[in-house]
């Protein structure tokens, strides 16, 4: 892995952000920050709103209160970010690379050949499988592997160890610190502890109505 | 009933298997193909340098020895359909399922081939390629069950699930084939269309007969070789599906 | 383009190598037309007549049948989240979606036309005139029919209730298209047609866009 700085410095600030779904409120006022080779955990019980927090940042759904902007990027660029959620948007009856493929022509190629992208996830040998018949864990390596297709700053990330085992715990974590040496940033909501190699680039917002910690 | 586990195993039983069939049956596809290439020819000459035309159609008549067949063929063939899925459901025998997919494109291109050649026979005869009457608007009918059971066998992923599903549509329609023929004749006496056309046409002298007969051999046994090569092939499919899915999981969780 | 071209071919290989969707349609548009005769009698000066009529309601309810394919799948499976993320404006997303849907669903029943029209007594001139109302209606009726599956989108039971937003939409494409195989008055409805088709393919997709996006809201 080369330090090679592919993104511009970026930033993504949210002040007062408050998330919700139909009117009611399932976050606090969040007020937090992540730069360039950084990585935010999110932490929480269930229902706490990791879910809503990623698909507001994504824009999908709209915020109830506040703003975020992902500051430093050029205005007429496309979209800047990766969302990988709990569907993994597989269709079955096209094979893996024709799957992979398809992001890649729809999300500009701008990273690893489909190849590449397919043997760092572990799935070089099922290119011409029909994506139908792969395990849950394996769809969910082939999720990730859109991710590395094309090449943008941030990440958002829900569950993205779901279905995975030790070793694609493992992969996650890999890809994430790949990543970020590249100078993106990542925001992942998980369950499953994923630790950097270098500690300092990681930090953790709890979401919840007990612990009211933000970012240290 | 279950597979007959005793160490003599009867021949039903040991084409249960689909690869042991798919052996058993491959030495019988040439003499089989040969066979219905004889018929044919021998059909054919009789049919157009050794019968007479007809008094009142002339030589179209001689459609008639393709359009028949074809017409008993489209029924004769719901027929096979029909003891597959009875096979599929209560003696749960592993080819009838094979054989009733096969069945099925082979039946609706029977029937259409029937509608096509009723068509160009009704041309000269009635003046349009299509009328109302009751032989040919059941026909129809039968040609759209039949595509609407292709249809079916591809809408659904898993295939063993289809075929038990797709036995019961069967038998479904099997039951209600004689009622639709029985209404649409009905239907087609209620509103008296104005056509003298009978499928078997009028009275058949002797030397229309053997070339009929020829031709009945020659499509029957021509369904019969495509039959096996389909169902040689759907299980050549099913064995390359299974392969997929085992290269799946070799390939890592 | 090369995002727009790959929307496309997606589309149509989806279409195309899943579950024997075009011959369902064509079935179900050539069943629609010959059951007429069934309920009215084969009378050939009545089938002619309501010949017409009959081939466009069978195209609008075939058309109709395959629109629930049109966005829910990509809904389910999340994929929709992922296009509102690409490089493509949604908008080219649903234009790329209404052409491949064309191709799988209008032209597919336009061959089968033929077919139909032998079946209910159709004369020549009539039959030539059914087929380019046929080609110049049924890109109306896909737009309309796209807009109503997106608005649909994120209802569950949504397939039920798309027909019903897009029928008074396309009375007008039936009004057109019956009227421009019917001898009298055929040039003008035949360009209203065209005027209609245009209009619908340009604006649908930003319709239907603007509808997905809000739909999660």
């Amino acid at each position: 892995m080369t330090n090679r700085q592919v993104f511009a410095p970026l930033s993504l600030v949210a002040t007062g952000l408050v998330c919700g779904r139909g009117g009611m409120a399932l976050t606090r006022a969040l007020d937090f920050s992540v730069t360039s080779g950084q990585c935010l955990l999110l932490r929480g019980p269930n229902g706490t709103g990791k879910t809503t927090l990623l698909l507001t940042l994504a824009g999908i759904v709209a915020p109830l209160e506040g703003t975020q902007a992902l500051e430093g990027t050029d205005a007429e660029a496309g979209p800047q970010f990766h969302y990988c959620g709990h569907r993994n948007a597989i269709k079955p009856r096209l094979t893996v690379a024709e799957n992979l493929g398809f992001w890649a022509a729809v999300n500009g190629a701008t990273g690893l050949p489909i190849a590449a992208a397919l043997e760092q996830v572990g799935l070089d040998r099922l290119g011409d499988l029909d994506a139908g018949y792969l395990s849950a864990g394996q769809s969910r390596r082939l999720a990730l592997a859109r991710l590395l297709v094309s090449l943008r700053p941030l990440w958002l990330l829900d569950e993205p160890t779901a279905a995975l085992d030790s070793e694609g715990q493992d992969l996650v974590t890999r890809l994430i610190d790949a990543h970020l040496d590249m100078g993106g940033l990542a925001i992942a909501a998980t369950h499953d502890p994923i630790t950097l190699p270098d500690p300092s680039r990681m930090e953790t917002m709890v979401l919840g109505a007990r612990n009211s910690g933000g970012p240290p | 009933m279950s597979v007959d586990t005793t160490p003599k195993q009867s021949w039903w039983n040991r084409i249960a298997h689909p690869g042991q069939f798919v052996a058993w049956t491959a030495p019988l596809l040439w003499p089989l193909t040969i066979l219905t290439a004889l018929f044919f020819v021998l059909g054919l000459w009789f049919a157009f340098f050794n019968s007479p035309e007809d008094y009142q159609m002339g030589d179209t008549v001689r459609i008639m020895y393709v359009h028949v067949p074809n017409a008993w063929l489209s029924q004769f063939v719901y027929g096979v359909m029909t003891v597959s899925a009875l096979g599929t459901l209560v003696w749960r025998h592993p080819m009838a399922d094979v054989s009733m997919k096969a069945a099925a494109p082979l039946g609706a291109l029977f029937t259409a081939l029937a509608l096509f050649t009723g068509a160009l026979w009704g041309r000269p005869t009635w003046g349009t390629f299509w009328e109302w009457d009751g032989r040919m608007t059941s026909t129809l009918v039968l040609l759209f069950i039949y595509l609407g059971i292709v249809a079916l066998w591809r809408a659904f992923d898993d295939q063993l699930r289809a075929a038990r599903v797709i036995a019961v549509f069967t038998l479904v329609g099997a039951v209600n084939i004689p009622i639709i023929k029985f209404s649409v004749d009905w239907w087609s006496t209620l509103h008296q269309p104005a056509s003298v056309f009978r499928a078997d046409g009028p009275t058949m002298p002797g030397s229309i007969l053997t070339p009929l007969f020829v031709m009945f051999f020659a499509f029957t046994f021509l369904f019969i070789t495509l039959q096996l090569k389909a169902m040689h092939t759907e299980v050549r499919r099913r064995r390359v599906m299974t392969l997929q899915r085992k290269a799946a999981q070799g390939g890592a969780a | 383009m090369i995002a727009f071209r790959a929307m496309v071919a997606r589309e149509l290989r989806l279409a195309l190598r899943g579950g024997g969707d075009v011959l369902t349609l064509v079935l179900f548009f050539v069943i629609v037309g010959a059951i007429v005769p069934f309920a009215v009698g084969p009378d050939r000066a009545l089938l002619a007549r309501i010949a017409p009529g009959m081939v466009w309601i069978a195209a609008f309810l075939a058309m109709l049948l395959g629109l629930d394919r049109l966005f829910r799948p990509d809904h389910e499976d999340g994929s929709l989240i992922l296009l509102r993320q690409a490089d493509l404006p949604l908008s080219a997303v649903v234009a790329a979606k209404l052409i491949a849907h064309w191709l799988v669903a209008a032209l597919p029943l336009i061959v089968a036309s033929p077919f139909l029209a032998m079946l209910l007594a159709m004369d020549e001139p009539t039959f030539w005139r059914m087929l380019v109302s046929l080609l110049v209606g049924t890109p109306a009726l896909a737009a309309f029919g796209a807009v109503g599956a997106a608005v649909t989108v994120a209802i569950r039971r949504g397939g039920l209730i798309a027909p019903i937003l897009i029928a008074p939409l396309s009375i007008p494409v039936l009004i057109f298209g019956t009227g421009s195989i019917t001898a009298s008055q055929s040039g003008a409805a035949m360009l209203f047609l065209a005027a209609l088709s245009l209009m619908a393919v340009a604006l649908a997709p930003f319709a239907a866009a603007l509808a997905i996006s809000s739909a999660e809201d």
